[in-house]
């Protein structure tokens, strides 16, 4: 008697259904996942993954992790990072050694794909929060990651 | 005033009365509507205008109101702008005969089940006439479907009310709900009865052509079938017309189910004017039980809705009705 089973499955798994969407509408006053965002713009918190765009975290000695290996901006599929890097003196050995002048960072080319995080053997630049980008001008959008006077930490590459 | 004069005068006023109520109710269904959808769906919903959102539709009317009223080339213009006025006029018509209170009562006829059933049919020849004149291949479609829909689930609605018709025993709605004095029928009927409203939430949600059932419309298949081609207040009136048609059925179950404008026990019947208040609160919770399949069921297939009818629900009605009758005849109603 597949018939009468059916009927009753049937109406078993509709209620089961409409038990979660019932718990949904009750909860649904704490549990609301809109944000109402430029009412909220102060308390807004993106979570973890977002991927607004990237930066170049600095330390309080105004230093960063970047060596200038330059492997980023062969990772990334449409030529959204250039590095403008010279030659010094390391002090220490007297050898010449590589630095970054300038980690330019096109935001507009970029996809957010990540590549370039991924690829950092010395983890100097990663994903920011921040997603309110629009410029009214949009060479505002290429931008120079590294702060001006920064320097490598030492022991990065160690 | 003449007689006739008066009497035409008093035909106007009473329209015009049901007209106010038509559109007040079908502006604060759709609001009521995408609020529970919001909340269903963990969402906030429309809250901008005016407190908590409570003029957002008023907004949007305007919006309507104030559009371009478009149409295809090669389109059968006279069909074309006919197929509006078939669809509100057949919601507006089936409103006259719900009782609202015992004197809140326009038009009080001996046939009132028969009469809601035939005017609830007219309104697929509205859409059908839509879905053809528009020249579109998604409109046609989506008005065959529901050519299809509706022909199939009238029989569940008119079956189920009849099951409630045999223990009633009238037709007039006034009487199936002065029957109820001694508790309300899905009570009296017991079992046959909640497996008639059963059967009757789910053709009516069928016959008004809403989600699961919504294969006439199937926004992702057609498009917006059958109004596809139709803009401005054309597209409004299909549009009021789907959530009046939604309170219309809810209303029926209310009358034909829980007892219409009479209060749970009689704990109000010293205060006859709450008895508005009583239908109201009744057909709105059953409109909310539809709005929650509505936003919970996915929707089915042209086969799938033809199996549910024709293999389940049919049957399973007509077992019904005979149990209803056995039971009727030997007396085994639960009467307080």
């Amino acid at each position: 008697m597949s018939y009468f089973s059916d009927i009753y499955k049937g109406i078993r798994t509709l209620l089961k259904g409409m038990s979660v969407t019932g718990r949904y509408f009750l909860n649904s006053r704490k549990g609301a996942i809109t944000q109402q965002y430029p009412d909220n713009r102060d308390t807004l918190k993106m979570f973890d993954r977002f991927r607004g765009e990237v930066i170049m975290p600095h330390d309080e000695n105004n230093e960063h992790a970047c060596t200038g290996c330059q492997k980023c901006e062969i990772a990334c599929p449409n030529g959204t990072i250039e590095i403008i890097w010279d030659r010094g003196i390391d002090e220490e050995t007297g050898k010449k050694k590589k630095k970054i002048d300038q980690f330019i960072y096109h935001l507009g080319l970029c996809t957010m794909c990540g590549l370039c995080i991924d690829v950092c053997p010395t983890d100097a630049i990663e994903w920011g929060q921040n997603f309110e980008n629009s410029v009214y001008d949009r060479t505002k959008l290429t931008r120079v990651l590294n702060k001006p006077g920064s320097t490598l930490r030492p022991g990065v590459e160690d | 005033m003449p007689e006739g004069v008066a009497g035409i005068a008093e035909m106007i006023l009473i329209a015009l009365v049901y007209l106010g109520i038509f559109s007040v109710a079908g502006l604060f269904l759709v609001l009521v509507e995408r609020r529970v959808a919001a909340w269903f769906q963990l969402r906030i919903g429309p809250n901008r205008v005016g407190f908590q959102g409570i003029l957002q539709t008023l907004a949007d009317a305007l919006k309507l109101v104030s559009k371009e009223l478009t149409g295809t080339v090669r389109a059968d213009k006279f069909l074309y702008n006919l197929a509006p006025y078939f669809v509100i006029i057949s919601a507006l018509m089936a409103m006259s005969v719900l009782p609202f209170s015992k004197e809140f009562h326009a038009f009080d006829i001996n046939i009132g089940v028969l009469f809601l059933i035939a005017i609830s049919s007219i309104g697929v020849i509205g859409i059908l006439l839509g879905g053809w004149s528009s020249n579109n291949k998604f409109a046609l479609i989506g008005a065959m479907r529901s050519g299809v829909q509706t022909i199939s689930y009238e029989l569940s609605v008119g079956l189920s009310l009849l099951t409630m018709v045999l223990i009633s025993g009238s037709l007039q709605l006034s009487a199936i709900v002065e029957v109820q004095k001694n508790g309300w029928l899905i009570v009296q009927g017991h079992i046959p009865a909640v497996i008639a409203f059963m059967i009757f939430m789910i053709s009516g949600t069928a016959e008004t052509n809403r989600a699961p059932f919504d294969i006439v419309e199937a926004e992702s298949e057609l498009g917006a079938g059958f109004h596809t081609e139709y803009s401005g207040m054309k597209f409004a009136y299909f549009f009021l017309a789907e959530f009046i048609n939604m309170f219309i059925i809810a209303a029926i179950a209310a009358t034909v189910f829980f007892g219409g404008w009479l209060s749970p026990f009689g704990i109000t019947e010293s205060l006859p004017w709450l008895g508005v208040f009583w239908f109201l609160l009744k057909t709105f919770v059953l409109v909310f039980l539809m709005m929650w399949f509505r936003w919970t069921f996915p929707r089915l297939r042209v086969d799938q809705l033809l199996t549910l009818e024709w293999k389940y629900l049919l049957p399973v009605n007509l077992v019904n009705i005979v149990a209803m009758a056995l039971i009727v005849w030997l007396n085994l109603t639960i009467q307080f």
